[in-house]
């Protein structure tokens, strides 16, 4: 057991890191299609102002995707730990 | 772009299937190392040539000690592309915005691109979030930054470049331009002591204070850090996509996978163009709404 731990350790990174990048993913799509839900119900009952929502869309989407990067970059750390 | 395709193929052909455990100690690299290193900053550049032969530059070492410490200005392979796609940006500025002999306004194809971009920022982004005035005043930041972005990308994805973008230390120094800019706006319009302390909301009961500063403060660091991550992890992300898919028939060994991969590759690229244009966006609009809320006295 003892001579097997950094290696059970290396394997528990790469688990963490896997599951955790899964999780960020899940996350973050499920965030991003609501988003677009809302937004294509917007855009279908008021035509009008669709410029407006695409742009507040996008800038939400990006903030929704800066949150996911960080937990990714966390899971890369994880990743290329040695 | 064809050619961009052929050319990473080109690279990942000196990684044949090898299990990627293997180290580095052999004569060919695993796909993952090959990767990185097309990914990674270094001193040398590679031109591998389709017919054979395989070109190499590498810049001199500059350091400079600075009492126990070293400063590395020492050029490398982003700071080379990131000065090409910098004297492109120029050369096609320039010719976009001069005007030929007896005519009063500039005119041409170059001249109506550029102008639409201009215009597109000033009006979509800076207008529209920050105000008449305040997005006046700071177009020529945001389009400064726009074009850099969207030029870094364009010539990443050229073959035998690499993107500038895709270095952390340049995004992470963009973002600090924006971050220095968001807190000049900020206090010149609400004055140095006004904006720190309208920086936590008023009205909030004052027991609320401990809480409110840190996290305040906390907000104030993370919309950076959010910006130069987010660009970051556009640029590599595409860049590995597209490398691991066409390394696909090098690690299983067999070209029946060929298809499948440069299609899928071929895909990703294109995703990848339009990528550069909203993150290109992005960034520009996420500087313009900071700068902006910076500078509202409306919190």
């Amino acid at each position: 057991m003892h001579e097997s731990q950094p290696l059970w350790n290396l394997a528990m990174a790469y688990f963490g890191a896997g599951v955790g990048a899964g999780l960020a993913i899940i996350g973050a799509g499920i965030g991003i299609g609501l988003l677009a839900n809302g937004a294509m119900q917007g855009i279908g009952r008021q035509p009008a102002a669709a410029g407006n929502i695409q742009t507040l869309t996008l800038i939400t989407a990006a903030l929704v995707e800066g949150v996911c990067f960080f937990a990714l970059i966390v899971c890369i750390i994880l990743a290329t730990k040695t | 772009m064809s050619a961009a395709l052929i050319a990473l193929a080109l690279q990942l052909a000196a990684a044949p299937g090898s299990p990627p455990a293997e180290s580095s100690s052999g004569e060919h690299k695993s796909l993952v190392e090959v990767v990185m290193d097309h990914i990674a900053d270094s001193r040398t550049i590679e031109l591998q040539t389709p017919w054979g032969p395989k070109y190499e530059l590498t810049f001199p070492e500059w350091k400079i000690p600075i009492g126990a410490r070293v400063l590395d200005i020492s050029i490398t392979k982003h700071v080379f592309w990131m000065w090409v796609s910098s004297l492109l940006l120029l050369a096609v500025v320039l010719v976009g915005t001069s005007r030929r002999k007896g005519e009063s306004v500039p005119a041409g194809p170059t001249n109506n691109i550029i102008e639409t971009f201009v215009l597109f920022v000033r009006d979509d982004i800076a207008v529209r979030n920050m105000g008449e005035h305040l997005g006046q005043e700071f177009t020529p930041y945001l389009c400064t930054i726009f074009f850099f972005i969207l030029f870094c990308g364009l010539v990443g994805v050229l073959p035998f470049t690499a993107t500038a973008t895709g270095n952390i230390a340049v995004t992470a120094s963009l973002a600090l331009c924006t971050f220095v800019l968001t807190q000049f706006a900020g206090m010149r319009s609400q004055g140095v002591v006004g904006y720190w302390a309208h920086l936590v909301p008023p009205g909030i009961p004052w027991w609320l204070y401990p809480l409110m500063i840190p996290a305040e403060l906390l907000g104030l660091v993370t919309k950076p850090f959010a910006l130069t991550i987010r660009l970051f992890a556009n640029m590599v992300a595409g860049h590995v996509v597209i490398l691991f898919l066409l390394g696909m028939v090098f690690v299983l060994g067999t070209t029946l996978v060929a298809p499948v991969g440069v299609l899928f590759a071929l895909g990703i690229y294109l995703l990848e163009l339009l990528v550069i244009f909203i993150q290109a966006y992005i960034f520009t609009i996420l500087s313009a709404v900071f700068i902006g809320m910076a500078a509202s006295h409306a919190h």
